[in-house]
């Protein structure tokens, strides 16, 4: 191209003059490359790294809404070590993405298999499964609240008022243990129609003809399942998983709009601790601490995730590394 | 008398703050709040001023209704422009940090009662406007004094404008049922009513979950009438003591005479029980009262025929144990217009203003200036009397320590009702949770 320019003015008898400095750096490929990239950079540093890197530093400091914090090293963290609340929000955490993890796939799956086949309405169906996702979660979680009220629950009303098989209404949340397993069917519930759409795109990129063959072999419907559909799926599956693994661990509205983390901080994730104790609690410092907190949990989740089931070996035996 | 699931249901999303009620009589003049002749302080208006003015939103819908007129009603005697936000409570503190942290933005942010204390340094002291309003208005309450001026000095950092506060909200049939006239002040007796109210069905609800004002209030209830503390006059840790071991196992016998399922209230869990018939007595501000009487419901208006306040039991406190949540005006140092400022703030607490607004809000807020509770409408309706003194207590958050950042953090973490919650529901020993709330709120405190 430059040449062609080149070789046209020269016809035209003006002499060309040499390139500018501006034009050389313009024509330096790994200028343009630094200056394309620039835009999406700036917004990664923008958005992204400063937020992180702000985070990391305020974890350091012992900064209060309204006071400009000092540096303190890691006092916050050895405080932390010490705080019982702290360590049942992690357990919480832990106990929190691994059931809820393990149900949304489980429930997730199934949907997806029952979607695949040819059933009547089938468009229709698939976008109703996608409506617990679309609903904003503050709204999703209020409608929860309301079903878990000690005063007003359907559920209590229909057991108690319809069914007649209790007599008094079901405190859901009061204590311990029932809330945390109330928060984490909700939690499912949210979670199961990205689950599900996810691993029927999967299921949809398996050639039928994989089945025949295996119909033909006389294969069983566990065995197609287990040999044909669960590999194939493997790739879409790990990827899932990351994602959901990384929305539950960090899953703040649906337990701040129902529970607040009560009663007495035993329903607490991470991330609601950490926002109770910035925010309303104005210790920016320890609420940062709890929140990077978090970090080396969700790159352990990540890997293991993606290491442990989207390994190749594991989805096409030995011999193909 | 019942209330259909659905009702209720209805009923709560209104007490979740929604209320509606007509619009009393506008603009009659006010003729019943005694002043003093005092000189008037003459600010000079800055030229060109404008304002920029962040408050809490309304609750109820004459709050904020009267707070425009009486603010254009400003804009039109002196030509200043008020540009008035009325940001959600939860947003307010975060929105108020921003504005003082980067020395921008609104010139007055009215928030709530500690948060002056917290950016003293960054404020315009305002004691010449206080100690006018103050002298005109015979006196501030107690209240007002120790959330408007400096801990222990006379410089006044923070305008209060007014406060609520939660006495107890009770059905009187049904406490006359139980075989009382009304309701002890001695906290045994106040036990065998409350058992005596479960008994008949239509027991006391009170929140220990994590409800923000009510939760923090119903604990603070049972520390003060038990002589407890969460510290001391010089700030040090006082919560690990007799005085509040006593306080938790009276709270675990309360417990037991409760409606089920408390500790998941939030701050309209009793309202809605309340409505729906199914507990007879709790702690609340004038909400309740205010959203049945004003029902065209004439179940509900009943209802409210039926619902008496009165303080909330005494204990071993001489004084109301009960404080209040004040609205709290301050001015930041920032504000290019400081004077008409103070203009716009003393316009605002001046009778002809801030008495159509206080009664037409019919006690959802209290008064901070003593001249303003001979008001006629406190007579007018006198189951409005245990509000109209909400100020005049001597107990605040933090309680009796110096008011600071580490009292607001006691609060929002929730460190008081979490020691009484985890007691009550056999989580844990009186002496344990004392201990671990202690060590929590040492935290807070260290720091400030």
């Amino acid at each position: 191209m430059d040449a062609t320019v080149d070789v046209g003015v020269r016809h035209l008898g003006f002499v060309r003059k040499p390139d500018g400095w501006v034009t050389r750096l313009f024509d330096n490929k790994s200028f343009l490359v630094f200056l394309c990239l620039l835009p999406s950079m700036g917004l990664l540093v923008v958005f992204l790294t400063y937020p992180l890197g702000l985070g990391l530093w305020l974890s350091m400091t012992d900064t209060t809404i309204g006071q400009p914090g000092q540096f303190i090293g890691l006092d916050n963290f050895t405080d932390l070590m010490d705080d019982p609340v702290f360590w049942m929000s992690v357990t919480n955490t832990i106990f929190y993405t691994t059931v809820a993890t393990v149900g949304k796939f489980a429930l997730g799956l199934w949907l997806a298999l029952l979607l695949n086949h040819h059933i009547p309405f089938k468009s229709f169906i698939r976008a109703i499964v996608l409506l617990p996702w679309i609903v904003p979660t503050v709204l999703s979680a209020i409608a929860w609240w309301w079903i878990y009220s000690p005063q007003f629950s359907i559920v209590s009303y229909v057991i108690v008022d319809v069914l007649h098989l209790r007599d008094t209404y079901i405190n859901f949340l009061g204590t311990p243990w029932p809330a945390r397993w109330s928060l984490i069917v909700a939690n499912i519930w949210r979670g199961i129609p990205f689950v599900a759409i996810t691993l029927l795109a999967g299921l949809q990129t398996i050639s039928p003809s994989l089945y025949e063959a295996a119909l033909l072999d006389g294969a069983s419907g566990w065995q197609r399942f287990r040999r044909i559909t669960v590999p194939l799926l493997m790739p879409i599956l790990a990827v899932a998983l990351t994602l959901s693994v990384l929305f539950t661990f960090s899953d703040f509205q649906l337990v701040y709009a129902i529970t607040r983390g009560g009663p007495f901080n035993t329903t607490h994730l991470m991330a609601t601790l950490a926002f109770q104790r910035a925010i309303p609690g104005a210790q920016l410092g320890e609420g940062a601490a709890i929140a990077v907190s978090m970090i080396p949990f969700l790159i352990l989740a990540t890997l293991v995730c993606f290491f442990g089931v989207g390994r190749r070996k594991w989805q096409q035996g030995e011999a193909n590394d | 008398m019942t209330i259909a699931r659905r009702d209720a249901l209805a009923l709560g999303t209104a007490a979740l703050g929604m209320a509606t009620v007509p619009i009393l009589g506008a603009r009659a003049a006010v003729d019943d709040v005694p002043t003093a002749n005092v000189k008037q302080p003459e600010y000079k208006i800055e030229k060109g001023a404008s304002l920029h003015v962040l408050r809490p939103a309304k609750f109820i819908e004459p709050d904020e209704v009267f707070w425009k007129s009486n603010t254009k009603k400003f804009t039109d005697a002196t030509g200043i422009d008020v540009k008035v936000d009325f940001v959600s409570w939860e947003d307010l503190r975060p929105q108020l940090a921003v504005v003082a942290n980067t020395g921008a933005g609104a010139d007055v942010v009215i928030s709530f009662g500690t948060d002056p204390h917290i950016y003293s340094s960054k404020l315009v002291e305002l004691t010449d406007l206080a100690d006018y309003l103050g002298a005109k208005y015979g006196g501030w309450y107690e209240l007002s004094l120790l959330y408007g001026r400096k801990w222990k000095s006379k410089d006044w950092i923070g305008l209060p404008i007014g406060g609520g506060t939660g006495p107890t909200v009770y059905r009187k049939s049904w406490v006359n049922e139980a075989g009382y006239d009304k309701i002890p002040n001695d906290l045994n007796d106040f036990l065998t009513l409350c058992q005596k109210l479960q008994k008949n069905g239509h027991p006391f609800g009170m929140s220990l979950g994590h409800a923000l004002g009510d939760a923090n209030g119903f604990s603070e209830w049972l520390l003060w009438t038990h002589n407890a503390f969460v510290v001391d006059e010089n700030g040090k840790i006082a919560l690990d003591s007799k005085e509040t071991i006593e306080a938790l196992k009276y709270a675990t016998e309360l417990q037991k005479t409760m409606i089920g399922g408390t500790l998941t209230w939030n701050d309209a869990g009793n309202n809605q029980a309340y409505a729906a018939g199914q507990i007879g007595m709790t702690f609340n501000g004038v909400s309740i009262y205010y959203v049945l009487k004003n029902s065209p419901d004439p179940k509900l208006q009943a209802m409210a025929q039926d619902t008496y306040h009165q303080d909330t039991p005494y204990g071993l406190s001489k004084r109301r144990p009960q404080s209040a949540a004040p609205m709290n005006a301050m001015l930041f140092k920032h504000s290019k217009y400081p004077n008409a400022a103070k203009e716009y703030l003393r316009f605002m607490m001046e009778a002809d203003q801030y008495g159509p607004w206080l009664s037409n809000c019919l006690g959802y807020w209290c008064q901070s200036l003593k001249a303003y509770s001979q008001m006629n409408f406190w007579k007018a309706d006198p189951k409005l009397e245990p509000y109209s003194s909400a100020m005049d207590t001597p107990y605040y958050d933090g309680y009796k320590g110096p008011i600071s950042a580490a009292s607001a953090a006691v609060i929002a973490n929730y460190t008081v009702v979490d020691m009484f919650a985890s007691v009550v529901t056999g989580n844990a020993t009186p002496e344990a949770a004392a201990k671990l709330a202690a060590k929590q709120a040492e935290r807070y405190y260290k720091n400030a």
